[in-house]
């Protein structure tokens, strides 16, 4: 189960919420004046990433507030949580099977705490908000 | 206690193993292939053979328990498995005469012909011979309980080095948890009786630490508690058993108890596993770990024999043979490395009186069901010559160490094979963890302290060194995959993995057979694939595949370590979720009042929901119809307070329906309401309800009770993510408020007297009018609207208020007749109107178009979500299926929901499916079955006949209109 | 190919077992080949056993990053069944069940095949509807399917809790006899040692890591770990890790790969006659012929490649066992583990061509791949040979996802397993 640091509420249990897919996927701003590919590529399509992956979270059963986090994919690390319409933040890429620099052999922590990144509390306006997945 | 019916001696502290010992019994055991005697290995939770069936009285029987993990208890009976018809003889032995036959993977090369033969023959004879114990067949009467813990530093493993780290840790105030599988914390320090440290006998030492831990507030020590599972972010799992060693437990105790603890830190001293030997006949009752020989004799007081003999390829088991030999058994150390590594450890051994042949290897063993004596022979000399024979009547075999590096695995750290160690030793760390002491390698006992001291610091957060002074630790060995002499045919099977019957030639014979993969290897040969897992026997069975490979152990790679360490009963991980705590259990203000007047009630989602109220006599048709008669002649009262309900409330409140929605609500006036439904992005309905304007800035929408949640999250998800500069706030009203419907045309009747400060008149109030007044002098938010098809109204009243209105209606409407209806008539009277439920109706694959409600979406309206997809190629084919109605041509057989649909019942299969019926109901109404059904084209089909399926065969039935009383509409304005 | 037979197995037996060839060769990749497969695992392989055997097609190499069978072939719970309700559902795993019962002679292997029948559970009216709503469609299509009573249930599987006073009653079911279980490494191994035998190249510890494209954007070859090789024509059965290959080829999926685990008890004697599944309460179960229960868990809510997921997940399982199953508390979780399901928006597999000229694709098999094996391999073989989709995977198409033509098999909330 993983620990999720909201940036609203601080770190608790992933059964607190609700993960909502794939961040930054922009609802087109005129859904008619492009083609079915095109509309089917924002339904559908997903970069689906072995590493950082940008995703959105729905603190369901806390402050019930939608924000987005960098994961990595393979070893599940929460890398950062920002707000809901703060720009997506840098982050080192977490290059497969290579620790993080607190690591040692067998002698030491991996896990850095998350950093949460962004002002909480009022959602920016922006389209880079976030997207439906149906 | 009793062991297959014989009365068993055990004192307080004894297990089942070190009980069985003392009575002399080695035997105890069959194993899963050959039906091999076995008796017992080790003395801990690594143990592959000795496993028995446990009657704790009651129904309380497990399978498959380790011996060496079962503790003492008065009146436990104990029962070997796995034989027939007995422990003794069992006829399942043929299987080792044709073991020959059974090599590893035969089951895939035979048993293909017949065809049939396989599942009628074959494959229920294999499943007879396989398993090993009988699964309990009565509930099991225990409870469990679940627990959540954080802790600062959660130890892991109580043996030196974790004692070490829980003393360091706790001191800086950290909040540690020290679990540790066994009974008693200690570790291997439990059977030392000869080291010393810092000057104290290792029990001494022991004693002080443990009682120093129990002193201090910040720690939390678990004993009895196995962390079996490493998961992300430091979440481990530990299962404590809390019952099963006490003989009459406290009715009120749960049997076990599952911990879940989020640790910022996590120290792993998970100690290590001694290495049997490969050698022909290494399975013999009697043969034993070198080191669980030292454990009885030291721990548990217990000779296994009188005359040992010790096989070993490393120093460790010079302490075994030392200090049995103290305990006054004959013992003789047979070492495999020359005697020149061998140094002072077998001189000091000689001179205490044992004989030390090294430089020797093990050819076999002899006895019966016990071992009887072992067969060695000089490894420098022509080896077939002249075996000698050493009699004994207990062995105690050492192949080196192994580190328990399962739970450092399973938290996805790499790991590192360790020539010198020859052993996979902790690499890289992933998540916040360290290791220390045996299950890094480290083996000597003073390492193990100042290793475990230092990370129990360093996890606290703190830097801190600090040297023990103890004695000296033998280590050492020479890595072995199969002692020398024993590596060709004749001698015997040499075992590798001993529960499953795997041998050193079954992993040479995958390796020939192309699977180079250890994985494969495991899974061709199902090598530590047993209850144990594997524990002592997977380093051996890598070597040996790495020799067949002609690789180094490195590259050939270990077998992925997966949660459980050991085996957690179903139980405890289920927790106290039975029964009626399964899952939570909604219920209406008004449900006790229908409890209390014979509703049946039916599961909606969490909900129970009356579903009819039989009167004395009647069954569900009868109670049913007599419940839409009186709607429709009188009036009804229906409990609607499952309904989702939300409040939109905000300057762009009409703005952001008209995004969530088909339908346009910018101007919709106050105090109405409209039937709304809203779609997914892809274009499906999601769900429904009624959208009422109850100011410019307020709207009161309703969802169904299924959708309530989803809803919920939909809007906000859009509000919040895509949106979010509209001013909109939602709050969810739905455990507000108590849903009262009153429908038919007596509800105004019923309802005028008791309103106040509304005029049910017409004008102020008419069909989809919505006003807030108060109804039996409590405020409430009256809608007049009908699922029905008859004038109605619902009454929305304070939830704590639900049951006494309901109940004053009640009073009130006797004299009118007034009949509470449930959820079954409900879905009648809706359907006799053509209404859909989203959900039965639908199912995530419908658009408004196919269920006739396309004229819902505003013309000149704007985007919302879902418009976009609804102009796709497939959501604007002709082939779509639409919404029907359908009349059984008979005009009495009630079609079942979920039938099918045919053109023509004579074609050949696959017949081509028009549809499917969603809903079907007698009609009391109509007086005659009614059904509604999405069928491809359905609505060019009216008048024609189709053919659904029934449990007999097909029915002719005739495609009509969706809507089969009062076609027109006009009841409802009463 | 030396034939497996009792009179092999008893004379190899009398010679101590030295006579065994290799199930498969391992060998180098060659600079070319007619068809590469990405993806050593049950599709895959049985895609190129079918390429060799039914289409002639034998300069084929099935390239594997790992060990062939590893992914989800070996992770699964194995349960069969071809009772789907939409007819290309029905189509591709009614297919499969066929190929499925003559499959141990085909391939001269043992896939242990055993048709004990599966059972879905209804708890409640909803479910009632949705599964008769499968039974009366999969009679129609000529797939068995049927009704049963609680009682019958009961009969059919006499350790199931049908007390009418749990918190989700077993109200009915639905039975297909004919589903069942099988050998899930067997599959891969066999699929590999008939298509080896045909002079399929199946490389190991083999990953691809690019693609190559001609002047006219067509696949001209792939890029491995272990050299480059030319190829008109790549099929990538990739499974979870599908996104991940496609990406190399420039190309995005609608896919997400989300971890699935399941889990074992310790082996008891035959106990559990059948395979029990309950969509509603979340229940997976069946016996393995070596006496373990075999049980399927959900999947954690977020895309991960860790092949590991959250303990809450498997407790959650636990518990709807324990509720059907109350005699199975005593008993212990041996083993537990995690797979990477690919999942598409209709949670229908994707089998067919994509932009790029030569490359095919076969994925999205999400929670239910093992039993569609053969027929998966059979048609994405004729696809590949064809240039054009075989009748049965035609509506499997990546274009569905732009025309709206889904394959929801979510539908009547049944859901894939």
């Amino acid at each position: 189960m993983l620990l999720i640091a909201c940036p609203h509420c601080g770190e608790r249990p992933e059964i607190e919420f609700r993960c909502g897919g794939e961040a930054h996927i922009a609802r087109p701003a005129d859904p008619g004046a492009i083609d079915d590919a095109a509309w089917a590529g924002f339904l559908f399509y997903r970069t689906n990433p072995k590493g950082v992956h940008a995703e959105r979270w729905l603190h369901a059963h806390g402050c019930g507030r939608w924000f987005n986090a960098l994961r990595d994919t393979v070893s599940d690390r929460m890398l950062a949580t920002y707000a809901m319409g703060a720009p997506r933040p840098e982050v080192p890429s977490p290059l497969v099977g290579v620790p993080s620099p607190l690591a040692g052999e067998g002698q030491g922590g991996g896990k850095p705490p998350t950093a949460i990144v962004g002002s909480p509390p009022t959602p920016n306006p922006s389209p880079q908000g976030g997207g439906e997945s149906p | 206690m009793r062991f297959d019916g014989r009365p068993i001696e055990a004192y307080a502290g004894d297990t089942a193993a070190s009980a069985l010992l003392a009575g002399g019994i080695h035997h105890v055991a069959r194993s899963f292939k050959y039906h091999r005697p076995r008796g017992i290995l080790s003395h801990g939770s690594e143990e592959p053979n000795a496993l028995l069936t446990v009657d704790r009285g009651g129904g309380r029987i497990e399978p498959n328990s380790r011996a060496t993990c079962i503790e003492a208890v008065d009146g436990l009976a104990l029962a070997s498995q796995n034989h027939w018809p007995s422990l003794g003889f069992d006829l399942g032995a043929v299987n080792g005469l044709l073991s020959p036959l059974f090599a590893a993977g035969f089951y895939y090369k035979t048993f293909m012909w017949p065809r049939a033969f396989w599942e009628r023959l074959y494959e229920p004879a294999i499943r007879r011979m396989a398993g090993l114990g009988r699964a309990p067949a009565a509930p099991d009467p225990d409870r469990y309980q679940h627990r959540h813990a954080h802790c600062d530093v959660l130890v892991i493993g109580a043996g030196p080095a974790g004692l070490a780290a829980a003393l360091a840790a706790s001191e800086s105030g950290a909040r540690v948890m020290l679990a540790d599988e066994q009974a008693e914390m200690g570790g291997a320090l439990l059977h030392d009786v000869t080291s010393t440290i810092d000057g104290k006998a290792a029990w001494d030492w022991l004693a002080e630490v443990i009682a120093e831990l129990g002193r201090r507030g910040n720690v939390t020590l678990l004993s009895r508690t196995t962390a079996f599972g490493y998961y992300n972010h430091n979440h481990v799992g530990l299962a404590q058993r809390l019952t099963d060693h006490l003989s009459a437990p406290h009715a009120d105790l749960p049997r076990e108890r599952l911990w879940q603890v989020r640790a910022r830190e996590v120290v792993l001293a998970t100690g290590a596993h001694e290495r049997p030997l490969v050698f022909a006949g290494n399975d013999r009752p009697g043969i034993m770990l070198a080191d669980s020989l030292r454990a009885y004799v030291n721990r548990y007081g217990v000779a296994p024999g009188r005359r040992a003999v010790i096989a070993t390829t490393g120093a460790s088991a010079y302490m075994a043979a030392a200090d049995l030999k103290a305990a006054g058994l004959e013992v003789t150390l047979v070492d495999v490395r020359p005697e020149s590594e061998c140094g002072e450890d077998m001189d000091a051994l000689r001179s205490v009186g044992c004989a030390v042949l090294a430089g020797h290897t093990v050819l076999g063993s002899r006895g019966g069901k016990r071992v009887a004596g072992l067969l060695v022979a000089p490894t420098d000399a022509d080896l077939s010559a002249s075996p000698r024979l050493l009699d004994c009547d207990c062995v105690g075999v050492s192949g080196g160490w192994t580190p328990a590096v399962h739970l450092f695995s399973q938290s996805r750290g790499r790991l590192a094979f360790d020539g010198e160690l020859d052993a996979f030793v902790p690499g890289a760390s992933v998540q916040a963890e360290r290791s220390a002491g045996a299950c890094r390698g480290t083996y000597r006992l003073a390492t193990c302290l100042e290793e475990g001291w230092a990370a129990g610091a360093a996890a606290a957060g703190g830097r801190g060194e600090r040297s023990f002074a103890a004695s000296a630790t033998r280590v050492g060995f020479r890595p072995t995959r199969i002692l020398p002499g024993c590596e060709g045919s004749g001698r015997g099977r040499a075992f590798v993995d001993l529960q499953n019957d795997v041998t050193a030639k079954d992993i040479g014979l995958a390796v020939r057979e192309g699977f180079r993969a250890i994985e494969h290897v495991k899974r061709y040969t199902t090598t530590g694939m047993a209850t144990d897992q594997g524990k002592t026997s997977n380093m051996t069975a890598l070597g040996l595949a790495a020799a067949a490979l002609d690789k180094p152990v490195a590259a050939v790679g270990t077998t992925t370590f997966r949660p459980p360490y050991t085996p957690v009963t179903f139980g405890a991980l289920a927790g106290p979720s039975r029964g009626r705590l399964f899952d939570p259990v909604r219920t209406t203000p008004i449900h006790d009042w229908a409890a209390a007047h014979g509703a049946v009630f039916e599961d909606v989602g969490l909900w129970k929901r009356a579903r009819y109220f039989p009167r004395s006599g009647e069954d569900m048709h009868a109670a049913v119809a007599r419940e839409c008669r009186a709607v429709r002649a009188g009036v009804g009262i229906f409990d609607a307070s499952t309904l989702g309900k939300i409040e939109v409330v905000g300057r762009d409140a009409a703005e952001f329906l008209d995004r969530i929605y088909v339908n346009s609500f910018a101007r919709l006036a106050s105090s109405r309401c409209r039937y709304g439904l809203m779609l997914r992005e892809d274009g499906y309905i999601l769900d429904d309800g009624v959208v009422a304007r109850l100011a410019a800035d307020r709207f009161h929408v309703t969802t169904t009770t299924g959708g309530a949640g989803r809803v919920l999250q939909h809007m906000e998800d859009y509000l919040q993510t895509e949106w979010p500069q509209l001013e909109v706030y939602l709050t969810s009203i739905t455990e507000q408020l108590a849903v009262i419907a009153l429908q038919g045309p007596s509800a105004r009747e019923l309802l005028a007297p008791l309103v106040e400060g509304i005029d049910l008149g017409g004008a102020e109030l008419p069909h989809m009018g919505v006003c807030e007044g108060a109804v039996c002098g409590i405020p409430c938010r009256l809608f007049r609207v009908s699922f029905t098809g008859e004038a109605g109204f619902e009454l929305n009243v304070a939830a704590d208020y639900g049951q006494g209105v309901w109940e004053a209606l009640v009073e009130r409407g006797a004299a009118l007749g007034i009949t509470p209806y449930g959820t079954e008539a409900m879905h009648v009277l809706r359907a006799e109107k053509g209404f859909i439920i989203v959900g039965q109706e639908t199912d995530g694959t419908v658009t408004p178009d196919d269920v006739g409600l396309g004229g819902l979406i505003g013309k000149a309206k704007g985007d919302f979500v879902g418009k976009r997809s609804l102009q796709r190629p497939d959501l604007v084919s002709p082939r779509r299926r639409q919404l029907v109605g359908l009349l059984t041509h008979d005009a009495q057989t009630v079609l079942e929901e979920g039938a099918q649909i045919v053109a023509d019942p004579a074609q050949p299969r696959p017949k081509h499916m028009l549809g499917h019926v969603t809903s079907s109901y007698w009609s009391t109404a109509c007086g005659r079955p009614i059904a509604l059904a999405l069928v491809e084209a359905g609505r060019a089909m009216f008048g024609k006949t189709l053919f659904a399926t029934t449990t007999a065969g097909f029915i002719d039935v005739g495609v009509c209109a969706p809507v089969f009383y009062d076609a027109k509409g006009e009841r409802v304005h009463g | 190919m030396r034939r497996f037979s009792l009179g092999t197995l008893v004379m190899e037996a009398l010679a101590g077992h030295k006579g065994w060839e290799r199930q498969w060769r391992s060998p180098e990749p060659k600079a070319a080949y007619d068809v590469v497969i990405v993806g050593g695992g049950g599709h895959g392989l049985a895609t190129a056993y079918y390429l060799a055997k039914e289409h002639g097609i034998t300069n084929v190499a099935v390239l594997e990053k790992g060990w062939i069978g590893g992914g989800n072939t070996g992770r699964n719970t194995t349960i069969i069944r071809s009772n789907y309700l939409q007819d290309e559902s029905a189509a591709i795993y009614e297919h499969a069940v066929r190929l499925w019962e003559g499959l141990s002679r085909e391939l001269n292997y043992n896939v242990m095949f055993s048709q004990r029948g599966v059972m879905m559970l209804a708890h409640n009216e909803h479910d009632v509807r949705s599964l008769k709503r499968h039974v009366y469609a999969n009679r129609l299509y000529g797939i068995d399917n049927e009704w049963l009573s609680a009682a019958e249930a009961k009969a059919f599987c006499p350790p199931l809790n049908i007390a009418p006073d749990i918190r989700y009653p077993v109200i009915g079911a639905a039975l297909q006899r004919r589903g069942g279980v099988a050998r899930h490494d067997a599959v891969a191994w066999g699929y590999a040692r008939g298509a080896d035998a045909r002079g399929v190249d199946i490389i190991e510890n083999c990953e691809v890591t690019g693609f190559r494209r001609g002047p006219d954007g067509a696949i001209a070859g792939v890029e491995t770990t272990r050299g480059d090789i030319a190829t008109p024509r790549v099929g990538v059965v990739a499974a979870g890790h599908s996104s991940v290959v496609m990406a190399r080829a420039g190309l995005r999926m609608p896919l997400e790969s989300f971890p699935l685990q399941a889990l074992v008890s310790e082996p008891v004697k035959p106990v559990f006659p059948c395979v029990v599944m309950s969509n509603t309460v979340h229940a997976y179960i069946s016996q393995s012929d070596k006496g373990e229960l075999v049980i399927g868990a959900g999947t954690d809510q977020y895309v991960s490649y860790s092949q590991q997921g959250g303990l809450h997940i498997a407790t959650h399982t636990l518990e709807a066992i324990c509720e059907l199953f109350p005699q199975f508390s005593r008993m212990r979780m041996l083993r537990s583990w995690g797979g990477i399901v690919d999942v598409t928006p209709d949670r229908s597999p994707i089998i067919g061509a994509t932009p790029i000229p030569g490359l095919y694709v076969n994925c999205g098999w999400g929670t239910g791949g093992f039993k569609a094996t053969p027929g998966s391999g059979h048609v994405f073989a004729h696809t590949i040979a064809k240039g054009e989709p075989h009748a049965i995977n035609a509506p499997f198409s990546l274009d569905r996802f732009r025309t709206g033509h889904l394959i929801d098999e979510a539908a009547a909330a049944a859901v894939a397993h």
